[in-house]
């Protein structure tokens, strides 16, 4: 399938959002689109089903307004949710949503987040989407209720609307005598009827000007069970009678399990195994114990192992693979009669989220009845899995999602979820299974590697007068450029896809955004500009243009690039994604081929800010995590077998890599607020690949970044 | 074969029989329903799973259960006296010094089993002994700040009055 931005067509967010799915079918005969391509892992490989949304996008219809928020006759509110918390800060923001709204204190809003069976669909946690789109739907159930007390004031008081006051939660009458609250609302059988309408769609919001929570520091609302360890993580929910689970995984990718024997497992004391087609597992009542049992029938598996390609030739078999490959430049006239034509490949390596807490999932079924306590950023989604993974009708399956340990994208998916249900069907107990670390760097999707080819043209004045950029393999976000370049091309091409891939932070905007400006700075060279006024000369959009100037002057830019340090360079990126704009300037230095990244001066907005500290956090975090992805991190793989699936061989960031951080957040109250936890990683691989050329003249064309020793 | 093993969690004496190879975080958590120390990778290379044992902070995914016999194991869960947060649980709340916070329980019994060894730290020290804990959030800045904090308060308390 190819995705051509020359064209009207707008980009799918679809293909971001998803990941390969592993699609069990416990008991039945498989569907035949489903290919096997290793053991416990059925993973569904035709486009059509890479692009089938699961668990919907949410906020669609008409909801009432109990739906979204329930009010206690003692005076408890609690606001309901889809949406998930892994770190994110979705839970302070979504409470501050219902705050501002119902004009009541922070503290007093119990926000329950991704019970399916509790709260409505707002469609999974992805793509920058909880600000734009759940942020509003909160809101807007919020200020419906708001409203309710107010007409039930009035109409009490027999007054109009502008003689009465809402503050804290109390309505107050204008001679400040009689007051009313939430609980007098629900206490109100005639009144309380009417939060079962649907939530208007003309309510009023509060205007930015007027926001009491919105703008200010929300901190964590359960913070406190973060620090005394009483918050219960997926993998620390305990059901009583509960074992712990294994899962058989080939040896390889692409393996298929011909026989096993599940005999030395049944043999040991009160273990539990079970084989379900390619599907096998064990469950005991310590994790010892299962890991004992598994390690036991393991060595009785027989498999049929299949060819894989190897991780050094990655970029050749994406390049073979891709589909609809272009036979010729499109603007080969272009190209014919410009001063300098260039021509460049990128290589983005695959890379592992890693969060911190693995997949997890404690499964329970009562009278056919099945509940699972999961990590998913898609909950909603999970529970359609499950329900066809073991053919059951929707009110049989209730999925909770507790606040969880880190998704980064990675976490899209539901198949710890049926694989620990599998089990406790087996064992007639609730079963507990938490993936290993190994089994997250093998087994978990990956954020897909890239081969993007671009090609470039500039006039004697050093104008842009072509641009051709191919996105092989990684997605089309960001694949379109945002400067000023003639004749333009951009695609996404798809290839075959050796690993299981799927969404990670801003997905392919990051490779995008690297390749890009990347070759912006090639670019520049060509033209003898100075990077930066090289891209405001192609540049438009204003919004961009002021974080890039804001960077470049908190950075002291022009000096520092005009001047020429050893073993030192600066280089900046920008990129804009999800509706927000971002550029940074970084400073690294460069010792016997080890690049140090010592400074990152990073502007970013998003619109109005909503709640500063998390947003810091987010631009902090997404910095630093992107460090990982630029210098070191990659997956490597040969015959199908992972070479590096643990933190000893895989390196993420650590406090030792914390360069000195400048973060300048740009304010836009005049502008809707956009998703700020993906954006900020964009520009942090292309600045320091600009800033490694800047110190050693040696062009970075590839993540991770290496420069050889010289 | 299951061994008896005695040990003190949290200031009470509790008694486990087990295979004596089993990581003591299992222990802790599947036996004793502590959870709060996690599991995050089975080899040390994260520290989610640190625990206080006889005051020093170890990963207690990588230490046998036998090792721990008769000796005295503070977890997360038992850091706090009643509603009095530790100061290290409070410098980390007051930071905000947590994205997901699953790495949080090890990051705080990390540092207090640094402050337990040098209570007033250079940035050295902090940086080369915190270099052991992951947090895949990268809140890196903030957790060096609740840290320093942390530190800042110790030495105070520590210092001669």
């Amino acid at each position: 399938m190819t995705r051509d931005f020359t064209t009207d067509e707008a980009l799918s967010p679809d293909y971001e959002e998803t990941a390969e799915r592993v699609d069990y079918s416990f008991g039945l005969k498989r569907r035949s689109f489903v290919q096997i391509l290793s053991a416990g892992l059925l993973i569904a490989v035709s486009a059509p089903a890479l692009a089938q949304r699961r668990g919907g996008r949410g906020g669609g219809g008409t909801r009432s307004i109990a739906a979204r928020i329930h009010l206690g006759k003692d005076g408890t509110i609690t606001v309901m949710t889809g949406k998930v918390e892994g770190g994110q800060g979705a839970r302070a923001e979504l409470s501050q949503a219902a705050a501002e709204e119902l004009r009541v204190p922070l503290s007093q809003i119990q926000l329950v987040m991704a019970d399916t069976s509790l709260v409505p669909d707002d469609g999974i946690t992805a793509g920058s989407g909880s600000t734009p789109r759940t942020v509003p739907a909160v809101r807007q159930g919020a200020a419906a209720a708001r409203d309710l007390l107010l007409d039930f004031a009035c109409k009490r008081w027999n007054v109009d609307r502008n003689a009465v006051q809402l503050k804290d939660g109390k309505v107050t009458d204008a001679a400040g005598q009689r007051t009313l609250t939430y609980a007098d609302l629900a206490a109100s059988d005639d009144a309380s009827k009417a939060l079962e309408q649907p939530i208007p769609s003309d309510v009023t919001l509060t205007p930015v000007k007027e926001w009491k929570v919105f703008g200010h520091p929300a901190s964590r609302p359960n913070g406190r069970d973060i620090v005394t360890g009483a918050h219960k993580y997926p993998s620390d929910i305990t059901r009583p009678g509960m074992l712990y689970g294994k899962v058989l995984r080939a040896p390889s990718y692409g393996a298929k399990l011909t026989s096993v024997d599940l005999g030395p497992a049944k043999a040991m004391k009160d273990v539990v195994a079970v084989q379900d087609g390619q599907f096998v597992g064990v469950a005991a009542p310590t994790a010892f114990l299962a890991e004992q049992a598994r390690a036991a029938i393991a060595k009785t598996a027989k498999w049929d192992l299949s060819p894989h390609p190897a991780s050094k030739d990655l970029f050749d078999y994406l390049k073979q693979h891709a589909h609809d490959y272009p036979s010729a430049s499109p603007f080969a006239d272009e190209l014919a009669k410009a001063k300098h034509a260039l021509r460049q490949s990128y290589h983005v390596a695959y890379v592992q989220h890693a969060p911190l807490e693995p997949r997890a999932a404690v499964a329970e079924w009562t009278d056919g009845k099945l509940t699972v306590w999961t990590g998913t950023q898609n909950p909603f989604g999970c529970r359609s899995d499950l329900m066809r993974a073991f053919h059951l009708s929707e009110d049989h399956v209730r999925v909770i999602v507790p606040d969880f340990g880190g998704g980064f994208g990675g976490k899209h998916t539901g198949e710890v979820a049926e694989e620990a249900a599998r089990l406790a069907q087996a064992a007639s107990r609730p079963v507990s299974l938490r993936w290993t670390r190994e089994e997250e760097f093998t087994w978990a999707y990956f954020r897909p590697a890239a081969l993007i080819e671009a090609e470039a043209s500039l006039d004697d004045k050093g104008t842009l007068t072509s641009w051709h950029f191919i996105n092989i393999n990684s997605g089309g976000s960001a694949v379109d450029t945002p400067y000023r370049s003639g004749k333009t091309r951009c695609q996404f091409l798809r290839s075959e896809t050796p690993l299981r891939q799927g969404s990670y932070r801003v997905l392919a905007a990051a490779a995008n955004n690297f390749a890009r400006e990347s070759f912006m700075d090639e670019l520049a060279a060509a033209a003898g500009t100075d990077p930066l006024d090289f891209r405001l000369a192609h540049l438009e959009n204003p919004r961009l243009r002021a974080v890039l100037e804001t960077a470049a002057s908190r950075f002291n830019w022009k000096e520092r690039a005009s001047k020429k340090s050893p073993n030192t360079g600066v280089g900046l990126a920008c990129g804009t994604e999800k509706g927000s704009y971002v550029a940074a300037c970084v400073e690294v230095g460069i010792s016997q081929g080890n690049i140090t990244v010592r400074r990152v001066c990073e502007v970013f907005e998003c619109g109005a800010i909503l709640n500063p500290d998390n947003l810091l956090s987010q631009v902090q975090g997404a910095i630093i995590m992107g460090l990982g992805p630029a210098l070191r991190e990659e997956m490597r793989f040969e015959n199908g077998e992972m070479l590096n699936a643990s933190f000893r061989k895989y390196h993420v960031p650590r406090f030792q890599d914390v360069p000195a951080l400048d973060i300048h957040l740009l304010n836009r109250p005049d502008l809707a607020s956009a998703g700020a936890g993906e954006t900020p990683i964009v520009v942090i691989a292309p600045a320091i690949a600009n800033a490694v050329f800047h110190a050693t003249g040696f062009r970075v064309r590839a993540m991770p970044i290496e420069v050889p020793k010289l | 074969m299951d061994s008896k093993i005695t040990f003190t969690v949290n200031g009470q004496s509790r008694t486990v029989a087990t295979d004596p190879q089993r990581p003591l975080l299992d222990v802790l958590r599947e036996d004793l329903q502590l959870t709060g120390a996690k599991y995050g990778c089975g080899e040390g290379q994260c520290r989610a799973c640190t625990v206080l044992l006889n005051g020093k902070a170890v990963a207690s995914c990588m230490t046998p259960v036998a090792e721990a016999d008769k000796q005295t194991i503070v977890t997360i869960e038992g850091l706090a006296s009643g509603d009095k947060l530790h100061p290290v649980q409070e410098a980390f709340l007051a930071e905000g010094a947590f994205q997901c916070g699953y790495c949080t329980p090890g990051m705080i019994l990390g540092t207090v089993g640094l402050l337990n060894e040098l209570p007033n730290p250079s940035e050295e020290d902090i940086l080369s002994r915190m270099q052991r804990h992951l947090c895949r959030c990268c809140h890196y800045q903030k957790l060096l700040k609740a840290i320093r904090r942390a530190a800042g308060q110790t030495a105070q308390s520590a210092a001669p009055k």
